[in-house]
């Protein structure tokens, strides 16, 4: 929301980021963690057996839940330690965007059958 | 015409939740550059309020689309057919692998479109509860600020609920 042009000056409060940090690199860490538990699942048969949650879905029904547990998890988490607190955003944006685009990565075939 | 119940539940998957979703997401696109292009104009309470909750509609349609997709398409996809079963229509991964000519089909395009579409709703749930807070900061910032129109904006729809 932006301020309209006004004839005085505001000293407008510093606001904290850290919730929407831990917000973005949690959803970072979640989306790359679906890619991680699929490439594990799909190369460890014992793993596959495990995440078989939902026996008419199979081990994809593991690997999600897994994953979503995980990225609410480390939501939590971080929303904990940053709420209320300025960090270091531009950082945590990149880390963010680049775990993002690995999971992109990581879940395509071609790439996943090269580990 | 006739449509089974397999293919109504595919129509309300893809057609119904997952083409909404990606239809909000051209509108979402149209709001980020009405937002943020050059000679964009102040942003008011109501359109922070409306996109508030448009950016809540589309994660709801995102996590619908790939739960109705794991636990109600999916197994249908990769049902295993009987021994000696010949006619593999009723088992659509084991038709597509098949024959060397459509087995790509699964082996690129089912096993990345079922993990990769995860990511889909917990990107959308981040920029909704992201902007969820921004708003409710928004507001707290508009009462300190000189912005008399956010002000006055506010004032009368706190006045509104009050009545």
């Amino acid at each position: 929301m932006t301020n309209t042009r006004s004839s005085t000056t505001v000293n407008v409060p510093d606001y904290p980021n850290g919730s929407g940090a831990a917000a973005m690199l949690a959803a970072g860490i979640g989306s790359f963690l679906v890619a991680l538990f699929a490439l594990i699942a799909d190369k460890s048969p014992a793993v596959k057996s495990l995440m078989i949650f939902y026996r008419p879905t199979g081990p994809l029904s593991g690997v999600t839940t897994c994953a979503i547990v995980a990225w609410l998890l480390v939501w939590f988490i971080l929303d904990r330690r940053w709420s209320g607190k300025t960090v270091a955003v531009g950082r945590l944006r990149t880390a963010a965007f680049a775990l993002l685009i690995l999971a992109v990565l990581l879940t395509f075939p071609p790439i996943a059958d090269l580990f | 015409m006739e449509i089974t119940f397999r293919s109504l539940w595919t129509l309300v998957h893809g057609m119904g939740f997952g083409a909404l979703y990606l239809m909000a997401c051209s509108g979402a696109l149209v709001e980020l550059y009405r937002r943020y292009s050059p000679d964009a104009k102040a942003i008011e309470v109501a359109d922070e309020r409306f996109l508030g909750r448009y950016l809540i509609v589309m994660a709801v349609l995102a996590w619908l689309t790939v739960l109705t997709g794991t636990y109600i398409i999916y197994p249908w996809y990769r049902a295993v057919p009987p021994p000696g079963t010949v006619d593999l229509t009723a088992f659509p991964q084991r038709l597509l692998l098949s024959d060397p000519a459509t087995s790509s089909w699964h082996s690129i395009g089912m096993e990345w479109k079922e993990h990769v579409a995860w990511i889909v709703p917990i990107a959308t749930t981040m920029a909704a509860v992201i902007f969820a807070r921004r708003i409710r900061l928004c507001l707290d910032l508009a009462s300190m600020c000189s912005d008399r129109r956010i002000l006055r904006r506010h004032d009368q729809q706190a006045r509104t609920r009050r009545r």
